[in-house]
């Protein structure tokens, strides 16, 4: 998809995203480019702190504090949207990135009825009558599977379970239909048996709408079973991204192959799950040349003192020197 | 929300009850009450005789249970000092107390949470730095202090302002108000101000760090996210749920205003209650005394009923409607 010709609906390029402290600023997201295409599941992966929310959040223009973009453009429909005015990125929010956070427990506002909390988002983008607006509510609630949704929508977020407040978050997320979405963790505070429905919620909406989804996650499950695409990050940087079959099953990244090596399989007898040696480095202790070279088995002295780029390998991209035709100089 | 009032109503019963029998011990068996009342050449059979038209004789229960009915009543007895009944004494004075507690928690609440919601937002402007500078002298300087400074200035000084009591009151049916007349109001303001200081910044500072922690929150963060403006994301939600405990806060705060009204209004010799009570406490005129005590007692078991309400009412999760979660 990211291959075809049209406009990607979203575009990062280099980004740079910096929290200065008083001891020198931390990378957080170290020149990380990504497309998104209209329509298109996006999974992002990477343990914590690999900067994969920063993303997210960078591109909703909601930083926690005193992160900045540093450097690098990200462009919404070929506009800049990095560094506009807080109001004008205000009315992007919502309206044309809409966003899904981890704990639906606390997303919501429970002083609210859900009700309140769709109206007042709609009213916000939308031009609605009150009236207007509650049906559009009503609907939305029904659209993501509340059921009874004209009594429920007076009800408090205290008086959902939790997967209905996930659903009530996407409702809210949906309000004006925006053009992309950024899921962060969506299910990752769910029970097991409700993820799957999380899941299959998100990707039935998305279809239906041609929403694109840029899907934040840690697992690995959720990304092989909704997104097209998958970049994997690791230590602020991508180390590879490609279609998502060819990632999870013919990885190229010594990471991701190790992280792929470590999902236990159902029906395959396995004496143990490969597993990567060491740790993710700390933002202050990152490495200089590639900064997976500690852990990795195949690294060579090149890995030590030249960062890779990103080159095509197949139908992915890949950082690393093993697919450079200079090699990695073992 | 019936069954609640109903069910803090019973409680406030007790809780008034237990007042009265701390009030009615005070009265019954510190000191003598008929040696209190009578001069020192009343005669012993006169004595005995008095004690037992004041039922001083029947078992102590009994007087309990008289006490009770006569306090709810609002009959308190009479005063030993001035000889008459104390209700016609508390009458007098207990509009002088109200209508400064009023104004001083007006002025600490609609000065004060403002000025914690700024220092909130903009933790780093100047101004938000001088608000917690002064609020430092206001929690730290004593109240005595305060007001007395304030005389040097306003009242011996500049002389803008008069020193002491309520200027001129009129009367609006049983009660006296210092609210219509122009020496009326310029009274009230040094008092008022220095009752509600402390109070004051007290609440501005709760106000600061409840809202700084709510800022923090998801569910702000989601606001942000979904494009709400910034007056939609402070005001409608990040307020909202600040106040939950400032509320609580608040109330039991205004309770204390009233009971503390006692030292600014000997400092400007405030004709209230607590004024009154200062006097009792030096000339040991315990009925004044236990009225007293019983008043402030009501005072904060209203209040605390008002809190439990006003708490119900902004927070839905305290409802028990029986629709719990589900689904």
């Amino acid at each position: 998809m990211s291959t075809s010709k049209q406009q990607p609906l979203l575009e990062v390029r280099n980004l740079r995203v910096e929290f200065p402290t008083r001891r020198g600023s931390l990378i957080a997201v170290d020149g990380v480019s990504m497309e998104i295409a209209p329509g298109e599941v996006l999974g992002v992966v990477g343990e914590s702190g690999a900067g994969k929310s920063m993303t997210g959040n960078a591109v909703i223009g909601l930083l926690p504090s005193p992160g900045r973009v540093e450097s690098g453009e990200i462009l919404l429909e070929g506009e800049r949207i990095d560094n506009l005015p807080y109001e004008q990125m205000r009315k992007i929010r919502g309206k044309r990135i809409g966003a899904i956070f981890q704990d639906p427990l606390t997303s919501l506002n429970p002083l609210y009825t859900v009700g309140e909390q769709l109206v007042e988002t709609i009213q916000t983008h939308l031009d609605l009558s009150e009236k207007g607006a509650k049906d559009r509510a009503v609907d939305l609630l029904e659209e993501v599977g509340i059921p009874s949704a004209r009594e429920r929508i007076d009800h408090y977020p205290h008086q959902f379970s939790g997967g209905m407040r996930q659903r009530v978050v996407i409702a809210l997320a949906l309000c004006a239909e925006p053009r992309l979405i950024i899921a962060d963790e969506p299910t990752t505070a769910l029970d097991v048996s409700i993820q799957a429905q999380i899941i299959t919620l998100i990707k039935k909406l998305c279809r239906e709408h041609g929403t694109a989804v840029m899907l934040v996650t840690h697992d690995m499950g959720v990304i092989a079973e909704t997104a097209d695409r998958v970049a994997v990050m690791y230590a602020g940087r991508i180390a590879e991204i490609g279609p998502v079959a060819e990632v999870v099953k013919n990885a190229n990244h010594p990471y991701t192959h190790g992280l792929m090596g470590s999902i236990p399989k159902v029906g395959h007898e396995v004496e143990r799950l490969t597993q990567i040696d060491g740790s993710m480095p700390r933002l202050t202790e990152i490495p200089t040349g590639c900064a997976f070279n500690p852990r990795c088995t195949e690294k060579g002295p090149r890995c030590m003192v030249e960062r890779p780029i990103l080159e095509p390998v197949e139908n992915s991209f890949v950082a690393c020197w093993k697919f450079d035709p200079e090699g990695t100089g073992a | 929300m019936i069954a609640l009032i109903i069910r803090r109503s019973y409680q406030s019963v007790v809780v008034m009850l237990v007042v009265a029998l701390l009030a009615f011990t005070m009265f019954r068996y510190v000191g003598d009450p008929v040696s209190m009342m009578v001069g020192q050449d009343t005669s012993l059979e006169q004595r005995e005789a008095m004690r037992v038209s004041l039922g001083l004789k029947d078992p102590v229960p009994v007087q309990f249970a008289r006490f009770v009915m006569n306090t709810a009543q609002g009959e308190f007895g009479i005063s030993y000092q001035l000889g008459r009944p104390v209700a016609e004494i508390l009458s007098e004075r207990v509009p002088a107390t109200l209508e400064l507690s009023l104004v001083a928690a007006l002025f600490a609440m609609l000065v004060g949470i403002p000025m914690g919601v700024y220092t909130a937002l903009h933790p780093q402007k100047w101004l938000s730095k001088a608000f917690l500078t002064i609020s430092l002298v206001g929690i730290s300087l004593p109240t005595f202090l305060i007001g007395i400074l304030l005389i040097l200035f306003f009242g011996v000084l500049l002389n803008w302002l008069p020193t002491f009591g309520r200027g001129e009151v009129v009367m609006l049916g049983g009660w006296s108000t210092g609210f219509l007349s122009g020496s009326g109001v310029k009274s009230l303001l040094m008092p008022a101000f220095t009752l509600g200081m402390f109070q004051l910044t007290l609440i501005m500072r709760l106000v600061r760090s409840e809202m700084m922690e709510v800022l923090l929150t998801d569910y702000i963060k989601f606001a942000r996210a979904r494009g709400l403006s910034n007056k939609a994301v402070n005001f409608g939600h990040a307020l909202k749920n600040t106040l939950v405990p400032v509320i609580t806060i608040t109330g039991l705060q205004i309770g204390n205003i009233v009971a503390f009204a006692t030292i600014t209004e000997s400092v400007f010799q405030w004709p209230g209650v607590g004024l009154m009570f200062i006097q009792a406490i030096g000339l040991v005129d315990i009925p004044i005394m236990s009225a007293y005590l019983v008043l402030v007692a009501l005072f904060f078991v209203i209040i605390n009923l008002i809190v439990d309400i006003l708490y119900h009412v902004v927070d839905p999760r305290l409802r028990v409607d029986g629709s719990g979660a589900h689904g």
